[in-house]
């Protein structure tokens, strides 16, 4: 895991010299899935599925949801850390997701109407998902680990990915950072 | 290299380890303290909810991490499952202090029933509840020191069912911020007796340390300035400018040495280097908690002991407790939350004992600062857990939401235990610690009438919609205040150690955490542990001095 973080500073300086820095650096990381993926674990088709899950979670109103606060970003990120114990969870939840869509209703998850993206959602956390990509349960177990991790990623510190620009404290008022006493930089 | 024999090895350095280790090497015997974790600093983790020791989702900011300690639940259906320090050890922490580095830093005393509940209560069915084989005023002169040398600030003239004290808490006590004023004013309407919370925490300079400068990050975090006082931070100190202590960190303790003879002679330990080490001494003390400490003793076997260390009667690891944490919640039409942290600031001790039909109680508070991840889990029943209605709540009502809540004490039960598991080991090859057994359910009972009144409060205080939760329930005890395993006790048959902490079987073996308590109070245990630590720290330095070697 270490080595995968580690890239010099030269050879930094120098992709970033031909404008290519943040590509780059997610391309050279050999834990990636597949070179051509914008994400570190997820393939591009998944991260669009998670974007919209995400979006249903924690929905855009008069401010930012979690899809453009970061969610797909964090849980992303997540998997290559502490999250790595989930990383065969998500690849299979989220094929069990796009499976029974299309098999359902001949579209893939993002593609439904925002009704029928609530109706699976809810379906899903009921437990009551049918199909043979479902073992006893996972259908909720899955929608917990989702929810729980956009809720992270929506309410935890953007170090780590999600909650842009503090989206989530502003909204509820929140001062940040701190700013009684002793004061430091955040990273 | 061989370690160098010194006169006593301490295992855990924290709440309780920490203090035996102060007092030991002040009174001039030579220590090595133990400690599986490292030095936690402020910034490790910083402000950061999702790695702080209250939220632990990413990690444990102050340890012991996911990869390489992992223990066994085994739940009410029968199944079970290998979990992970972030998903069940419920804020367990391993550092130089422990828990005292991260906790809300409560200072409560027990209360005299609580040393006699058998006495008080009599026997309950299914309840192994017993008196204590030392009373409250055998501690008291313990609370005081621990209350004095890490500094506590409250004033407990307020609290009308506090026990007797012979000198006052050494600071004052801490200002309410807006909601526990409300809930300050609004309990003496209702005729309870409200009054600030002790805790070991500055509220002016004390110990060559600052006051606290009140951040909404504290309970679950370290803190920045030093100001919530903890082991690491005042005795350890002491202890190790003594010059009789090392602190020997990341390094875990394996099993207790059995010689020959059938004697006690040190423990093998795994250095930072995760090699394989021996450190000899005339005396051990475990304090390595509730859950850590039994384990210890169990995976110390031998001809001499086959069970077990200590485990001749099959009490090791047995009356495993925690709290039934049990209260209510509140929204009220404005902001109650002035960010003056940490938050908890007001108790009633009004339910703390002689409820009718009630076994114990416990004291009621608001509660410490909940930050926004921990905030999206509250909601009232039915509530939205997701989607717009969700995030809504989480717009209009983190500021007005406030929370009483309390450590129902719990019937001890012989059935909740700690074993080792006969599979699972962690990354050292050490078996694992296994967690079986329910509560009481009577205990349910208990929490039901503590939430009624947690409820009751926080309606006379203003809120327009209320709610409760209720504790107890058929589950596994434990988790963050965990206690009672290797109980004290005059009867070798049913108790793990004498009534100084010494193991019943064993001359030079002494226990100083949680796993001491007989039962559990209604109170947060930090300061108990820390006056049992005095209590044990102290008779052996006292022995000692009058030539006592333990043989």
């Amino acid at each position: 895991m270490e080595n995968s973080k580690k890239i010099s500073r030269r050879k930094f300086l120098s992709l970033s010299l031909l404008g290519v820095g943040g590509v780059a650096l997610i391309s050279l990381n050999p834990f990636s899935k597949s070179t051509s993926s914008n994400w570190r674990f997820f393939t591009n088709d998944e991260g669009v599925l998670v974007d919209a899950l995400a979006e249903q979670i924690i929905p855009t109103d008069e401010s930012m949801g979690a899809r453009d606060a970061g969610a797909t970003n964090f849980i992303d990120k997540q998997l290559m850390g502490p999250y790595i114990r989930y990383q065969e969870t998500y690849r299979k939840g989220l094929k069990a997701i796009q499976e029974t869509c299309k098999t359902n209703f001949k579209k893939s998850f993002e593609a439904l109407e925002w009704e029928e993206q609530t109706k699976f959602l809810q379906s899903m956390e009921a437990g009551k998902i049918e199909g043979s990509n479902w073992e006893k349960g996972f259908d909720k177990e899955f929608f917990e680990l989702i929810r729980s991790h956009t809720m992270q990623s929506f309410y935890g510190s953007p170090r780590h990915g999600g909650n842009k620009n503090n989206v989530s404290y502003k909204m509820m008022r929140l001062d940040y950072p701190v700013i009684i006493g002793q004061n430091r930089y955040k990273v | 290299m061989e370690n160098r024999h010194v006169n006593a090895i301490i295992v855990g350095a924290g709440a309780g380890g920490g203090v035996v280790a102060k007092e030991l090497s002040v009174a001039g015997l030579s220590v090595v303290l133990f400690e599986r974790g490292a030095w936690a600093t402020y910034d490790d983790i910083d402000t950061d909810e999702l790695n702080s020791q209250r939220a632990h989702a990413l990690s444990n900011g102050y340890g012991p991490d996911n990869v390489r300690n992992k223990r066994v639940k085994i739940y009410p259906d029968g199944s079970s499952k290998i979990v992970l320090p972030t998903e069940a050890y419920s804020n367990n922490a391993a550092c130089v202090g422990s828990g005292t580095v991260s906790y809300g830093a409560m200072a409560w005393r027990y209360m005299q029933e609580d040393f006699k509940l058998r006495t008080t209560y009599g026997h309950v069915e299914g309840s192994t509840l017993e008196d204590w084989p030392i009373s409250y005023e055998d501690l008291e002169p313990c609370y005081e020191k621990a209350e004095w040398e890490l500094g506590v600030a409250g004033d407990d003239s307020q609290n009308p069912f506090a026990p007797p004290r012979n000198k006052p808490q050494p600071m004052p006590p801490f200002s309410h911020n807006k909601e526990a004023q409300m809930l300050h004013d609004a309990a003496l309407r209702l005729g309870f007796h409200p009054f600030p919370i002790p805790m070991l925490r500055n509220s002016v300079p004390y110990g060559g340390r600052p006051a606290c400068y009140r951040m909404r990050t504290c309970a679950g975090f370290a803190c920045p300035v030093s100001a919530k006082a903890g082991t690491h931070n005042t005795v350890i100190p002491i202890a190790l400018e003594s010059g009789n202590c090392e602190l020997r960190i990341n390094s875990v303790v394996s099993e207790i040495i059995v010689n020959d003879q059938g004697k006690i002679t040190g423990i093998y330990y795994f250095d930072a280097n995760n090699k394989k080490q021996k450190q000899t001494a005339d005396i051990v003390i475990i304090a390595a908690s509730a859950t850590e400490t039994p384990r210890l003793l169990l995976n110390s076997k031998s001809k001499f002991f086959p069970k077990g260390i200590g485990n001749e009667n099959d009490w090791v690891g047995r009356n495993l407790q925690g709290h039934a944490y049990t209260g209510a919640f509140g929204i009220f039409n404005e902001d109650v939350f002035d960010d003056l942290g940490p938050g908890a600031s007001v108790a009633i001790c009004d339910f703390s004992h002689h409820n009718k039909g009630i076994m114990g109680g416990g004291m009621l508070a608001n509660e410490f600062i909940r930050m926004p991840y921990l905030f999206s889990d509250i909601r009232p029943p039915g509530a939205a857990r997701w989607g717009a209605e969700h995030k809504d709540f989480q717009r209009k009502n983190f500021k007005k939401v406030a929370q009483v809540i309390g450590p129902y004490q719990e019937h001890p039960v012989f059935d909740a235990r700690i074993d080792v598991d006969p599979l699972v080991k962690d990354f050292w090859g050490i078996p694992v610690a296994r967690l079986s057994g329910f509560r009481h359910e009577k205990d349910v009972e208990g929490c039901k009438f503590m939430s009624e009144k947690a409820e009751l409060w926080l309606k006379e205080a203003g809120a327009i919609y209320t709610w409760q939760n209720v504790g107890g329930g058929k589950g596994l005890s434990g988790g963050q205040h965990q206690a009672g395993t290797c109980r004290m006790g005059n009867d070798p048959k049913t108790s793990v150690t004498d009534k100084w902490g010494r193991v019943h079987s064993v001359p030079n073996l002494f226990i100083a955490d949680g796993s001491l308590h007989v039962n559990n109070g209604g109170f947060n245990p930090a300061l108990t542990i820390m006056a049992l630590g005095y209590r044990v720290g102290g008779y052996i330095a006292g022995e000692w001095s009058k030539g006592n070697r333990f043989k």
